[in-house]
């Protein structure tokens, strides 16, 4: 097995500018990143995440918001361009979760993530 | 360590996916505020939220009550629903009955209990079929 490079933070603005996401909520993008997860099943998340760790997922419900609040995700990125409605970002803004959506497939993300996380950028 | 006692309730609807969550989140709030360890709110969070949910997806109501003490947190859990026929295999990682609505949410895939256990310094759960569930969780707050 390959030894892992060791991982470089990075900041939630940098990963919008990689995945060209926009931004649903979240006013300071200066939150550091170290671990990215991608996953569609909350049950996954709530049993497998870490403080800190950013979401990746296609899901798009209110319970991803409020998985990310008790498991105290540092932000949740919605990809292949799934948009979410304005009860979700609202239950976000005021719980403080930053939110960002791409285009890009969730492949296509945590692979951008894992070399910018990696040194592989 | 909080200093204090503490004690709050907290109703919880069946089917109602709107608000499933709040009663957790709500308890992570109070823990944060009473000054609990973040390692030990991260946990009772996590299990009182599983615990909802299972509450929202299977049963028609329940009732969360959280208590504080410096010596531990607990979460106790009584539902009015249809209860749980085989515990041992409830309790099994990957064992569900989920619906395709709950599996949608993104919950269903048979991980709840034993995460609850996983979270939980002591954990007991009873169930009486047709009548109900009841789930009691402790998580030790001193040393």
């Amino acid at each position: 097995m390959p030894t892992l490079a060791r991982p470089s933070l990075i900041t939630l603005a940098e990963i919008r500018d990689l995945l060209k996401a926009q931004v649903f909520c979240g006013e300071d993008l200066s939150v550091k990143v170290q671990e990215v997860g991608a996953a569609d099943l909350m049950s996954d998340v709530l049993a497998l995440s870490k403080p800190g760790m950013l979401l990746l997922t296609g899901l798009v419900t209110a319970q991803v918001i409020r998985t990310a609040v008790i498991t105290d995700l540092s932000g949740v990125v919605f990809v292949r361009g799934k948009t979410p409605g304005d009860p979700i970002i609202a239950l976000a803004r005021e719980s403080k979760v930053p939110v960002l959506g791409t285009q890009l497939t969730m492949f296509e993300a945590a692979g951008l993530l894992y070399g910018a996380i990696f040194g592989n950028r | 360590m909080a200093p204090e006692e503490f004690e709050s309730v907290y109703d919880v609807t069946g089917r109602d996916f709107t608000n499933a969550g709040r009663a957790s989140t709500g308890i992570k709030d109070v823990l944060k505020r009473l000054g609990v360890n973040p390692a030990i709110v991260r946990r009772v969070a996590i299990a009182a939220y599983e615990a909802e949910m299972n509450v929202v997806m299977y049963a028609t109501r329940g009732r969360m009550r959280l208590k504080v003490s410096p010596e531990a947190v607990t979460i106790e859990v009584v539902d009015s629903g249809p209860g749980i026929e085989d515990i041992s295999l409830a309790m099994q990682e990957g064992y569900s009955t989920a619906t395709p609505e709950m599996r949608e949410m993104g919950f269903g895939a048979g991980m709840g209990l034993p995460n609850i256990k996983r979270n939980a310094d002591e954990f007991h759960i009873t169930s009486e079929v047709a009548c109900g569930t009841r789930l009691f969780i402790r998580v030790k707050q001193a040393a």
